[in-house]
């Protein structure tokens, strides 16, 4: 399999695309970079022993005032910005991929359902995606956690903050990987295989896992890769408004909302480099779609 | 009296990122006013770019690299943009082959065809629509004032095609290109579009160049042929003669790979093996590799057009002038 | 016509009640429109009898009822932070909004047409390119990322603009107060404008780039082409017509994305728009005015849409919208 890889076009475009192996190179690095976290961050800023107030608002290593202890300078509270970063890159991250696995899982099983049985129940659940699709998924999230903040107030809310961050993004976008999965689901049942495994009297749960499921995953790889990075977008602008993460357990985007004070004081670092790590973060995804998107299917995701 | 149009020695070449493709080489034919030649072949033998050449629409990386193109005493190859622009549409009409693609399906008939009359003619919509009727009356379309405020999806294949040959006609061109123009059409439709087409050019004295790999389309229509094989012309001659006895091996391929020349046998009769890749051409003649009676000159010359004996009728093969009629 | 007329209504009624239903549980649940009448410093008996008199004992059904009713009178409830009709805050905020995203609109749809349409004709061109790349750069910058940068670099170092608020307004007909006439209100507006504008501007520069490639490759530009009209024609009707389709659709879409937008802008830039009042009605738990910015934002929704959908029809000729035969 590892070979097939290889040797597939996809891989020989990859090759021969600087910037789409520029951009994985350094989103490896970005991801190891979270998935190691503890290890690498130089401080761990949510050890409250570590964290002095006398440091607050040290600015980073290059500028007048600056230590090497604390390479891009600190907060207010006297944590690092480099290590807030980091631990903050892993909760962006972490709520990105949950909430694109919750949308492909459903997707994948809606797009498989709908277009094998097809029927009334088709006919109903496209109409709900269609519906769905309407809406704006930052509308309905920001809508969705004030309303949630409202009922159960801040605190309560910031424990449930992850699953719930996960479940609103993901509940919201399972339509486009559903009508994609669907559409591919209806274009190979109509090949022989399919009605061969029929005759043979294969189970239907069978035939569609096995045979037509790994047919129809390209595409849905594509608009994966995208969707991480608008889940990641969309997490930070929760965040900043307040309907995120909270202080204790920041993401990028809590990082920027609770930096962007100081900018006026002087302090701008607070708020700068949270918000330069997200914007590579999400750039090197969408380049990566984008190189994904041309070579693996070129008609299919030209806008959102 | 000069001819209408003359091609001589065209070469048409795209530059892909793996080498040149030669699309078109040596191409030479003249066609007189009122005279109907046929360009035939299958996909990919280059009929469709020599057409497109003409009027300079070969879009990069295609370019003609060589050759001359006369046309009612002018040079066409190197002409401006925007000479070339004024004779497309007013001196020479192109017809495509798929009536629906070929027209934008958000503007009325009526604009696109007035459009035309409007750019090269200089006349009021008034004007224009005038004439519009009256062409779409020539190609025996119905109701032709309601036709001109409808969209291209409220019609059928062949009134669209209809419509389109009527927009070749607007300015009462010298020569028309017609493009594949009955593929995409009902076989009964497809008559009806041939006997219009064929009236027409008569009538109005103009010059017809078709380009189709259906030999039963040239049959109807036609006074000559030149059948194209990987780029080049490989036989040329009055339509009736060519058809009835061919002299190159590839057009007796063709002719006889016609169902009727199966004469009721169970299978067809073909000719082994395959056009060419233009990026892999043989060396000498193109056709040798499948060619019956080929030899050794055949694989290491590429033979011009020759005489064949008969009248009017010339084919590019070492052999030909030494085949029976 | 009149089905799509009808559907419409439907989805609008539809969407008002899921809107209201919402609204309705929530302040039901959390609201307590006894503080937002009264405060909080007035004692259990009085509280008891506004209870009794506002009918808070009667059956849920009951209530929802009245909350409908009331509704469509125009009454929400009162905000208890300001004390007055929730409607009436709302549409005192709204002008703010309402012109920074006008502006906004009007920012994006005359830089990318041009922008998107070049580097759909030119996009080798080392400009389209450039529009390119800062097109996919600027559409993973999250809106208020944009911002603050802005206000980093224009106002805190340069100090070109100022960074908060809306500057010197003018009340114009019937209490509207606007930015627009004063050129401090305008240098008020230009960066919260920009910043708005930030994510969609790149987006549909992609949007349109990628469908008028497509366009410019169909078989009737080329017909197009062929007849012999001038280039500026070709693009800017054939070609352009039909790109607008897939356009408008996306962009009825992207309608709430943009109202989302408008929530994170006006917070970084304390604009004080309907978007900045959310945020702080969320924070300050006041249900009538959370309430009042959903049925608010729901009515913008239907008739943007409905809107849209009418645009639609009008250009793209194979659906019979509006006044069509």
């Amino acid at each position: 399999m590892w070979r097939k890889f290889l040797d597939s076009h996809l891989f020989y475009s990859f090759r021969r695309d600087w910037v789409a192996i520029a951009s994985f190179i350094v989103l490896s690095v970005l991801v190891l970079t979270a998935l190691f976290a503890p290890l690498i961050a130089p401080h761990n800023p949510y050890d409250p022993s570590g964290v002095d107030l006398m440091e607050a608002e040290t600015p980073p290593v290059w500028m007048e005032g600056g230590t090497t202890k604390f390479l891009l300078g600190t907060d207010a509270q006297g944590r690092g910005i480099l290590s807030t970063m980091i631990y903050g890159m892993r909760t962006s991250l972490m709520i990105g991929m949950g909430a694109v696995f919750l949308q492909a899982f459903l997707g994948i099983f809606i797009g498989l359902v709908s277009g094998y049985f097809g029927g009334k129940l088709d006919g109903f659940l496209m109409r709900l995606a269609d519906v769905q699709l309407s809406f704006s998924t930052l509308l309905v999230a920001i809508f969705a956690g004030a309303i949630f903040q409202t009922a159960f107030g801040v605190a309560k809310y910031e424990q449930m903050a992850v699953p719930l961050l996960i479940c609103i993004i993901g509940l919201a976008e399972w339509p486009q990987i559903a009508r994609t999965v669907r559409a591919s689901v209806l274009a190979e049942k109509k090949k022989e295989y399919v009605e061969a495994a029929r005759v043979i009297g294969l189970p239907s749960a069978r035939i569609m896992l096995r045979h037509i499921l790994p047919n129809t995953l390209s595409p849905v790889l594509v608009i994966a890769t995208v969707q991480v990075a608008n889940a990641v977008m969309s997490e930070a602008a929760l965040s900043f408004l307040g309907f995120g993460m909270p202080v204790t357990r920041p993401s990028l985007g809590s990082l920027i909302k609770s930096g962007f004070e100081f900018i006026f004081s002087g302090s701008w670092w607070i708020t700068i480099f949270p918000g330069v790590l997200l914007v590579v973060l999400i750039l090197v995804i969408n380049l990566l779609g984008d190189f994904m998107r041309d070579v693996l299917n070129p008609r299919l995701y030209k806008g959102k | 009296m000069s001819a209408l149009l003359e091609v001589k020695d065209l070469d048409v070449i795209f530059s892909m990122r793996f080498g040149e493709l030669k699309a078109v080489m040596d191409v030479n034919f003249t066609l007189e006013s009122g005279q109907r030649l046929g360009l035939v072949g299958e996909s990919g033998a280059g009929k469709s770019v020599t057409g497109f050449s003409i009027i300079n629409l070969i879009s990069r990386p295609g370019r003609i690299a060589r050759g001359s193109i006369m046309f009612e005493g002018r040079e066409l190859t190197t002409l401006a943009p925007e000479e070339i622009r004024k004779i497309r549409g007013d001196r020479i009409s192109m017809i495509f082959q798929d009536p629906m693609m070929t027209l934008n399906p958000v503007l009325t008939i009526g604009v696109q065809m007035t459009e035309t009359l409007i750019a090269h003619r200089n006349m009021t919509r008034r004007e224009a629509e005038a004439v519009a009727v009256d062409k779409l009356k020539k190609v025996y379309i119905p109701s032709p004032e309601r036709r001109l405020g409808q969209y291209p999806h409220e019609l059928s294949g062949g009134m669209r095609q209809r419509i389109i040959i009527a927009i070749a006609l607007l300015t009462d061109p010298a020569l028309i290109i017609a493009d594949e123009p009955t593929t995409a059409l009902d076989v009964t439709i497809q008559a009806e579009i041939l006997d219009l087409l064929y009236e027409l050019t008569v009538n109005e004295n103009m010059g017809l160049i078709l380009i189709t790999h259906d030999l039963a389309v040239v049959s109807q229509v036609t006074d000559r042929i030149a059948v194209m094989y990987a780029g080049r012309i490989v036989e040329t001659g009055p339509t009736m003669d060519v058809i009835a006895s061919p002299a190159h091996p590839y057009t007796k391929g063709l002719i006889g790979a016609l169902p009727q020349s199966a004469g009721g046998a169970k299978r067809l009769n073909q000719i082994m093996g395959v056009m060419p890749s233009l990026y892999n051409m043989p060396g000498g003649c193109a056709f040798h590799p499948r060619c019956p009676i080929c030899d050794e000159t055949c694989c290491k010359n590429v033979p011009p057009l020759l005489k064949t004996g008969r009248p009017g009728n010339f084919a590019a093969c070492f052999k030909a002038a030494t085949r029976e009629a | 016509m009149f089905a799509f007329l009808i559907r419409r209504i439907i989805q609008a009624i539809l969407v008002m009640l899921i809107i209201s239903f919402i609204g309705f549980s929530l302040k039901r649940s959390f609201g307590d429109p006894v503080r937002d009448l009264v405060g909080v410093s007035v004692s259990k008996e009085e509280r008891d009898k506004l209870s009794e008199k506002l009918g808070l004992n009667d059956p849920a059904m009951v209530q929802y009822a009245r909350f409908l009713k009331n509704a469509l009178h125009g009454d929400v409830g009162q905000s208890f932070f300001y004390k007055k009709p929730a409607l009436d805050v709302i549409l005192s905020k709204a002008p703010a909004t309402l012109e920074l995203v006008f502006v906004s609109s009007l920012f994006i749809i005359l830089l990318s047409v041009p922008a998107g349409v070049y580097a759909a004709i030119h996009p080798k061109r080392k400009l389209a390119r450039l529009i390119m790349g800062v097109s996919t750069l600027g559409v993973s910058v999250p809106v208020f990322f944009t911002a603050i940068m802005m206000i980093y670099i224009f106002s805190v170092e340069l100090h070109w603009m100022p960074s908060f608020g809306r500057g010197t307004l003018v009340t114009v007909f019937g209490g509207w107060k606007t930015g627009l006439l004063t050129s401090d209100g305008w240098l008020h507006l230009i960066m919260p404008a920009i910043a708005l504008s930030s994510i969609m501007l790149p987006l549909f520069i992609r949007l349109i780039q990628a469908e008028m490639m497509e366009v410019l490759e169909s078989e009737y530009v080329k017909f197009a082409f062929a007849k012999g009209l001038k280039r500026v024609r070709i693009f800017m009707l054939h070609a352009f017509k039909n790109t607008l389709l897939p356009v408008i659709t996306v962009g009825g879409v992207q309608l709430g994305t943009m109202i989302a937008f408008t929530i994170l802008t006006e917070t970084v830039f304390n604009w004080q728009g309907m978007g900045a009042m959310f945020v702080e009605a969320v924070e300050r738990g006041d249900t009538s005015l959370l309430v009042a910015y959903l049925v608010v934002v729901g009515v913008i929704f239907i008739i943007v849409n409905t809107l849209v959908d009418i645009v639609y029809g009008l250009v793209n000729p194979m659906i019979r919208v509006a006044g069509r035969k």
